[in-house]
Order: structure tokens, then C-alpha cells, then sequence
């Protein structure tokens, strides 16, 4: 059901896409209106998000600490795992950011034959994972090339780079096969393992078939379909320079990638994909742990009730009388007793 | 209530596992069997504590006799702790449910519920959050995942957030470090705002306000019962120690778990820091004021945390102590380590901490003023200042269980290890992915230690248990040491149930064990009265 709606919902942005363009010939709205809609809407929400979290204090050092803390000299710490310092922190966290450092450690649990839980290293959806993000920024960085004249350097470099099998004509581009099969294992993964399926919501779903849409779409107008680049490419330039132009004759398929990523866009800053925002603000990752030694300030700290020492002792000076105990306040029976054995 | 057999469990952990109900979760209705919930907080606690609505209640029973405006209290107080804590707001919008964290949790793998993982736990809470505050929660309701704050949520809550043992193990695996501890501290804070807790913890804490110990021992008692184990380390060492109490001016003061004054086995740990102190000439004092270093505050509230918390520094203060040294707890070294120094300090009437007998300075804890025995008699071994037999705990096969605060909560590993090594000759380790960070909670951490749960308990911590079993097989392993006092408690249990043959021992218990003490008599029995290796012959 969620599976089959996500779907839906991600065929009928494609097909609105299509007819806007080719029955309504609604090009400005498809080509230009919504396209900076979705990347101010992005921009604007990704920036409120983070102020949204930003604006939350983190009252208590709260970091995970997954390796031995720095104490005696004699003892080696973990200067990643359980970090000290400024450095350690910001080497963690780029190593989650660049890595997966976390995934990384993944196990799987499952009974041995002995009837015990065991435990083995199950790296693919770190791998899985990976593969998905990168070729998905390689591509990105790649499409530089659409909003730059002259295209810088690195961008050519990196094109060239991805072509390098020099499979087919025009050459194929390593990173879409990549995205294409990663997004399919993130997918399969996904309705596979039973106990993910059952946690798994439309909104795991939708952005694995809207990014699958948008990378079929990219790689059909670059195989399969007839498309007209340097039509496309003025169509850019003409909407980062803000001096938009309309191309109406780059076929509905430009139109259609466009709105499935103006989309996405559209969708990320208020969804689950914001993980990309939130991953660098985690308190359990990027706080040292050095709690011990620096005060961490807690800025609505406030006063509580407590039970304090002269209560205790008013509740229970006569048995601490009787049991020899020092007192503040020795009260009416000054017998002698509150002398204590033991050093001085 | 009687326990299922050993084969009978095992059976039914095997049979669950990778079963799934056919509804959806939400579907499915929360249920409440003997020996799978923990009772309710009862009235009298509830009042020492002024928490909202003190009664005398049953979760098995369909009225919890909430008050009418439960659900506006639940809603208000997590819009309030979304804007106090970024963890709670952050943890609540990024997870992508990838479930690298799924099959991490001890309950999980333990009951095999579904909503056991973390993942899940996670979503139990952020269904609701979705409800309020984001678009598609309030436009789509189930489809994007979100649901109304109902009777049955906190049921279901109830259920699942004392479920969970705060243990951090999935927030190692999290490529976000979205720590389902800090979803179940929060759940928990906001079902005690509308009246709902479970007696284990609500019972401990206000004995601890009151007497300032969770067994709620009062002054004198803790007098008589540590005076009985100076007659025991009398009679075993024939060396006579002299602790003290309240005592204004000494150098430290020590603060321990409550248990360790009372409970088997954490008497044995006592009996060891005690003969410790005396070796080195410490000068010491004990407080019946601050007579707890463990905290349930910590499994109540943030404030409940810091209520208790606070009395440490203030008899710190009162006594005109130098520092703090304090005791095997895990819970307590997690809010000593995440909260103490930000709650109730700067305790800048303290010094920093230096070792009166290496003249190590300790400058990790300078903030705290607050130095972990283990750390403290470590850097002791090192400077080779105490003498030490080894074999006098030959008679022990010894594996030690990293406590889930310790190490995820605290990050101390190789203290605990460097003293075992030096005190005792015989030591293996359980398998790699159950040990360090990625350690199996007991199963009855954060508060869950009570009797009527222990089923439940037995199976959390069977995998646990299982690792255990693996040097109980390979190794002989007959002493699980483990430096936490819900350790000491509950693990007796667990092993027998699971490890029969296989003891539970603090570190200091060892320490102790190994001490040769200046003029001590020979010994022929440990510190529990157990016969050394090759003195019965």
C-alpha cells in the first residue's frame, strides 16, 4: 500500500509534468515559475530547519561514547571514538559526513546453531549506502556543466573521469549505472528484510522512487531520447543568470526531469532528507568528551526542590545522635555522644 | 509467579524471532501479562516527590485513573522539551529508518518485538511528534506516519519506553547517533508529568530523597551495617578498619551505591574499597547524608536527576572535603559524566583532584572534582604503591561485562581491565561484538530491576547471557565481574538462570581479595568466605 502509493504519487508528478507541458503548453510555468519556487523553497527551508534546530540549546554533553576516554597518561584513548577535543570532534564527524563511519560497524544478529544470538559484520547497506551518495553528488557536480559558461575545469575533469569505460555512444557515465543499482538495493533492501518492510513508511519509499525517476529520466534524454542540449543549456543559463528563457522544442522529457527535481527539492527540506542538515548538529557526535574537566552551561538551568542536609539531620537526629554521628545543630540533648571514633 | 523453564524460554526467544503480527504496529493493541510490565507507581512515593496525581494504580487494569487533562500535559511538556533539548528535536525530524540500529537492542533480540527496535521505539514517539508539528503529519495522518496522542499511545509507551534500558548500544551503530536512550529519557519524563511511573524507580528515588539512599537505610543503619563488615574484614584479614562518617575535613569524600553498604554481592566490593583505604592511609570520610551515588532521578527526570544529584556537592561542601571518589555504579558515572558539573556545579569550593598517595593530578576531572575508584587505584597499581597477590584470586575464571553507563554513558574501558590484569591472574574476555561499546546490557538497567519483571529481565539480558556462556564453555569462566551496582543485583539472577555456576564480583571485591595488608593474618578465604585456590588441600 505504501509502496504502491509512493508510486502513484511520483508517476503522477511525472505524468503532470508531461501534460502541463504538452497538452496545456504551461513551459514557463513547468520551466521556470516552478523550478526557482522549488529551489528557494529548498534553500529558504533548508536554512530554517537548521535555525529551527539551532535555536534548541543542547543543555547536557550527551556524546556517545564508543571508545576509551582520555584519563591517566598510561592509558591510550580513542581520539575518534570518544573524542577530547575540537579536532577529534571534527574528525568524526567527517568521517560519518564522508564515510559512514557509524554503518561502517554494522552487524547482523541471527541465532547459531547453538541457539545463540551471533554476531556478523554485514557491510552492505554501508557500502549500499555510500555508492548511493556520492554517485549522487558526483552527478550533482557533474551538472555544473548546465549552469556554468565557461565550465570550469574540475567539472570537464570529472566528466571525463565518469566516461572512462567509454562505453557506447554517448559515452556512459559510471555514476548512473551507480545510482541506478544503488537506489534499486537501497529499494529491494527496504521491502526484503521483513522487519525493515514493517517499519518502513511512504516517506522511506517516496524519495527512492522519485531519485530513481529522476535518474531514469536523466539517462533516457541522454540515451534514448532525442534531446536538445544546447536548447537545455541556454534554458539553464538563462535561470541562474535570472534572465530566464523558455526552449519549448527540448522535448517533454527535459520538462518531466525538471519537475521531478524541482520536486525533490520542494520535498527535502520538510522530510527525512534533512538527515543531511542534522547529521553535523547530533549531540551524541559532536560534542567532545571532556565533560569532567570543562563545565558544559546548560542555559535554562534552573532550581529544583531539594532535601537538604538541615532537614535530613532534623529528621533524623536522634538516631544519628544515637549512632554517634557529628551534628550541626545538636538540638536540647547535648549528652556527649556526638564524638566520633576513628581518625582525625 | 513461577519462570519457564530454561528450554521452555529459549524455545519461545527462538520461536519469536523474525515473527511478525500482521497488522501494522500501530494496529496492534498494547497487552499487559504477568512478568511483562513493571507496576505502576504507588501513591506514597509519588507525594514525598509532589509528582502529578499520587494513586495507587494497576497498568493491567483498563483505568489507569488519569486525571482528565493527561494528553494536553504529554502535549505541552514535549513541545517544552523540544525547545529545551536539540537532541529530542533533531532525533525526532532526521531518522531515515535505515535499521542498521534494529537488531542491536537486547530486547529486541530477546522478544523479538518488533516494536523492540530501536527504530521502532524511535518512530512510537515521532508518530506523535509528526501529529503536531509537521505539515504532512497534520494533512495525511497514518500515511505519513502519524498518529494522535490516545490511552492506547500510552499504553503502548508505557510498555516500550520500560523496555528499553537506556544502554546506547544502537546509538553506536547510528550513522546519526540518534541515541534511543535520550527518546525513552524523555518519554519517560513525560508520562511522570501526567502521573504514570513505575513503583521500582519512583520507590528508590524518593527513599533517596529522603534518607538520601534508594534502600532508604537511615543513618544508623548504614552505621550498623558497615560496622558488620568491618567485623567481617576482621575476622578474614585480621586487619581492623576505621571508616568514617560525616566526618568534617577530611580530604575525600567517598560516595558509593547505597547497595554496596547491604546487598550481596556488593558488600564484597565495599569490603574491598575499605581495605584499600586502609592500606594506603587514605583519609577519608563516608556521608549518610549523601549516602547514594546511583541515581533514579536519572530514569524519572532531568529535575527529579538534579533534585537527588545536588546533595553530593552540598555535603561536599559542608564536610570542607578536598575532592570526590566515588564508587562501582554505572548510572551514577553517566550523570556524574553528562549532567553533574552542568546541574548542580561549578563546585569551585572543591580542589582539583590530586592523588594524595602518587601525586597523580587527575586533570580529566578537574570540572567534576569527581575521580572514579577504578581510575584512582590504577594509577596506585602503576606507581606500584599497593602490594598485591594475585593468586589469591586463582580461584576465580574471570570475564568482565563493560556496564552499558561505563562505557557508551562515561567511555571507560581500560581502567577496569589494567586493574583486573594485576590483580588476578586468570581473565578472558567475552566476544569481541558483546564487549567494549558494543557491550549487552544485564537487561535490567535503568530502573527495571524489580522482581515482578523478570522474564522480561531474563530476556534482556540473554544476550548476554549467551556471551557469558561462551567463556563459561571455552574458558571455565566462573566470576563475571562488572563495576555497576544494577550489575551486582541483577546479574545473580540472570546467571543462575542462564550461567549456572558463574558468580558475580565487583572489581574492588578483587582488589581486596589480592591486597596484602600490612600484619594481616593468612588468609584461606576470599572476601565472601569462599576457599582459595589450594588452601582446602
Amino acid at each position: 500500500m505504501k509502496i504502491f502509493s509512493a508510486l502513484t504519487v511520483v508517476l503522477i508528478l511525472a505524468a503532470a509534468a508531461y501534460v502541463g507541458v504538452e497538452i496545456f503548453g504551461l513551459y514557463a510555468i513547468f520551466g521556470v515559475v516552478i523550478p526557482y519556487f522549488a529551489f528557494f523553497t529548498f534553500a529558504g527551508g533548508f536554512v530554517l530547519k537548521i535555525l529551527s534546530w539551532a535555536k534548541s540549546p543542547t543543555p547536557f554533553n550527551i556524546t556517545t561514547t564508543a571508545g576509551q576516554q582520555k584519563s591517566l597518561k598510561f592509558i591510550k584513548n580513542a581520539p575518534l571514538e570518544n573524542p577530547s577535543g575540537v579536532v577529534g570532534v571534527a574528525g568524526r564527524i567527517l568521517l560519518e559526513v564522508f564515510f559512514f563511519r557509524s554503518l561502517f560497524r554494522n552487524t547482523k544478529t541471527a541465532m547459531t546453531k547453538d541457539n545463540r544470538p551471533g554476531y556478523q559484520s554485514e557491510k552492505s547497506l554501508w557500502l549500499g549506502g555510500l555508492v548511493f551518495h556520492w554517485s549522487f553528488f558526483y552527478i550533482f557536480i557533474r551538472h555544473l556543466r548546465f549552469f556554468t559558461y565557461p565550465v570550469p575545469g574540475f567539472v570537464s575533469s570529472m566528466e571525463t573521469i565518469d566516461r572512462l569505460f567509454q562505453i557506447g555512444l554517448p559515452g556512459l557515465y559510471l555514476t548512473d549505472i551507480f545510482l541506478l543499482l544503488s537506489v534499486t538495493f537501497l529499494f529491494f533492501r527496504r521491502v526484503a528484510i521483513p522487519q525493515i518492510k514493517y517499519m518502513s513508511l511512504l516517506a522511506d519509499y517516496f524519495p527512492l522512487f522519485l531519485i530513481a525517476a529522476i535518474g531514469f529520466s536523466g539517462i533516457a534524454m541522454r540515451y534514448f531520447v532525442r534531446t536538445d542540449v544546447m536548447g537545455i543549456k541556454n534554458m539553464t543559463m538563462g535561470l541562474i543568470s535570472f534572465k530566464p528563457v523558455i526552449i519549448n522544442d527540448t522535448g517533454s522529457l527535459f520538462y518531466i526531469h525538471l519537475f521531478l527535481v524541482s520536486s525533490l527539492f520542494l520535498y527535502f527540506p520538510f522530510s527525512k532528507l534533512m538527515h543531511a542538515g542534522g547529521i553535523f548538529m547530533s549531540p551524541t557526535r559532536n560534542l567532545a568528551g571532556n565533560s569532567r574537566k570543562k563545565r558544559h552551561i546548560n542555559p535554562w538551568n534552573y532550581p529544583v526542590k531539594t532535601h537538604s542536609y538541615e532537614e535530613y539531620e532534623n529528621d533524623f537526629r536522634d538516631a544519628m545522635r544515637g549512632a554517634g554521628l557529628p551534628l550541626e545543630n545538636p538540638g536540647s540533648d547535648v549528652s556527649g555522644h556526638g564524638k566520633q571514633e576513628g581518625k582525625e | 509467579m513461577a519462570l519457564p523453564k530454561v528450554g521452555e524460554m529459549t524455545d519461545d526467544i527462538l520461536k519469536k524471532q523474525n515473527v511478525l503480527p500482521k497488522k501494522s504496529w500501530m494496529e496492534v493493541k498494547t497487552t499487559f501479562e504477568p512478568g511483562t510490565y513493571c507496576y505502576g507507581e504507588k501513591a506514597a512515593p509519588g507525594e514525598i516527590l509532589d509528582l502529578p496525581n499520587p494513586r495507587d494504580w494497576d497498568p493491567a487494569q483498563d483505568d489507569w485513573k488519569l486525571l482528565p487533562n493527561w494528553k494536553e500535559t504529554i502535549q505541552k511538556g514535549f513541545q517544552t522539551r523540544l525547545e529545551r533539548f536539540r537532541s529530542l528535536k533533531l532525533f525526532m525530524d532526521i531518522c531515515v529508518r535505515c535499521g542498521a540500529c534494529a537488531d542491536k537492542c537486547h530486547f529486541y533480540i530477546g522478544t523479538g518485538d518488533p516494536k523492540n527496535m530501536p527504530v521502532l521505539r524511535g518512530e512510537l514517539m515521532r508518530s506523535v511528534y509528526r501529529k503536531e508539528n509537521t505539515v504532512g503529519g497534520k494533512l495525511l495522518g497514518k500515511l505519513a506516519g502519524a498518529r494522535e496522542m490516545t490511552e492506547d499511545v500510552l499504553k503502548e509507551w508505557y510498555k516500550y519506553y520500560y523496555q528499553c534500558t537506556e544502554c546506547r548500544r544502537c546509538s553506536v551503530f547510528c550513522p546519526y547517533g540518534i541515541d534511543t536512550a535520550e527518546i525513552t529519557i524523555h518519554a519517560r519524563e513525560l508520562m511522570h508529568e501526567a502521573g504514570v511511573g513505575i513503583n521500582q524507580i519512583t520507590g528508590p528515588a524518593s527513599n533517596s530523597f529522603m534518607t538520601g539512599n534508594h534502600l532508604g537505610l537511615k543513618p544508623h543503619a548504614i552505621l550498623n551495617s558497615v560496622e558488620s563488615l568491618v567485623e567481617d574484614i576482621k575476622s578474614i584479614t585480621g586487619i581492623t578498619v576505621n571508616p568514617t562518617f560525616n566526618r568534617k575535613g577530611a580530604e575525600i569524600l567517598f560516595i558509593t551505591p547505597s547497595a554496596d553498604f547491604f546487598a550481596d554481592p556488593g558488600i564484597f566490593t565495599m569490603m574491598g574499597y575499605l581495605l584499600l583505604f586502609e592500606h594506603i592511609g587514605l583519609d577519608y570520610t563516608l556521608s549518610t547524608y549523601a549516602s547514594e551515588g546511583g541515581n533514579f532521578g536519572l530514569f524519572t527526570s532531568h529535575e527529579m536527576m538534579k533534585r537527588l544529584n545536588s546533595k553530593i556537592y552540598t555535603e561536599a561542601e559542608r564536610l570542607k572535603v578536598k575532592w570526590l571518589l566515588g564508587g562501582e555504579c554505572g548510572h551514577m558515572w553517566r550523570v556524574v559524566h553528562q549532567y553533574m558539573n552542568t546541574m548542580t556545579g561549578p563546585a569551585n569550593f572543591l580542589e582539583k583532584p590530586v592523588s594524595p598517595v602518587t601525586g597523580t593530578k587527575f586533570s580529566f576531572a578537574d570540572g567534576t572534582k569527581f575521580v572514579h575508584i577504578a581510575e584512582f587505584t590504577a594509577d596506585l597499581i602503576r606507581h606500584n604503591t599497593i602490594k598485591l597477590d594475585k593468586a589469591r584470586n586463582d580461584h576465580r575464571k574471570i570475564t568482565f561485562h563493560d556496564s552499558c553507563n561505563i562505557s557508551r554513558g562515561m567511555g571507560m574501558f581500560e581502567e577496569p581491565r589494567y586493574v583486573i590484569n594485576n590483580v588476578a591472574n586468570h581473565f578472558f574476555e567475552m566476544p569481541e561484538d558483546t564487549i567494549r561499546e558494543k557491550t549487552f546490557c544485564c537487561g535490567s538497567g535503568s530502573g527495571l530491576n524489580t522482581n515482578e519483571y523478570m522474564e522480561t529481565r531474563l530476556k534482556g539480558g540473554f544476550a548476554r547471557a549467551m556471551a557469558v556462556k561462551e567463556v563459561q564453555e571455552k574458558n571455565n569462566v566462573n566470576l563475571l565481574t562488572a563495576i555497576c551496582a544494577i550489575d551486582r543485583a541483577a546479574f545473580p539472577a540472570l546467571l543462575n538462570y542462564w550461567n549456572p555456576g558463574v558468580e558475580t564480583s565487583g572489581l574492588h571485591e578483587l582488589v581486596g581479595n589480592a591486597l596484602v595488608m600490612n600484619g594481616e593474618k593468612a588468609r584461606t578465604v576470599d572476601l565472601r568466605g569462599d576457599d582459595l585456590a589450594g588452601s582446602e588441600t
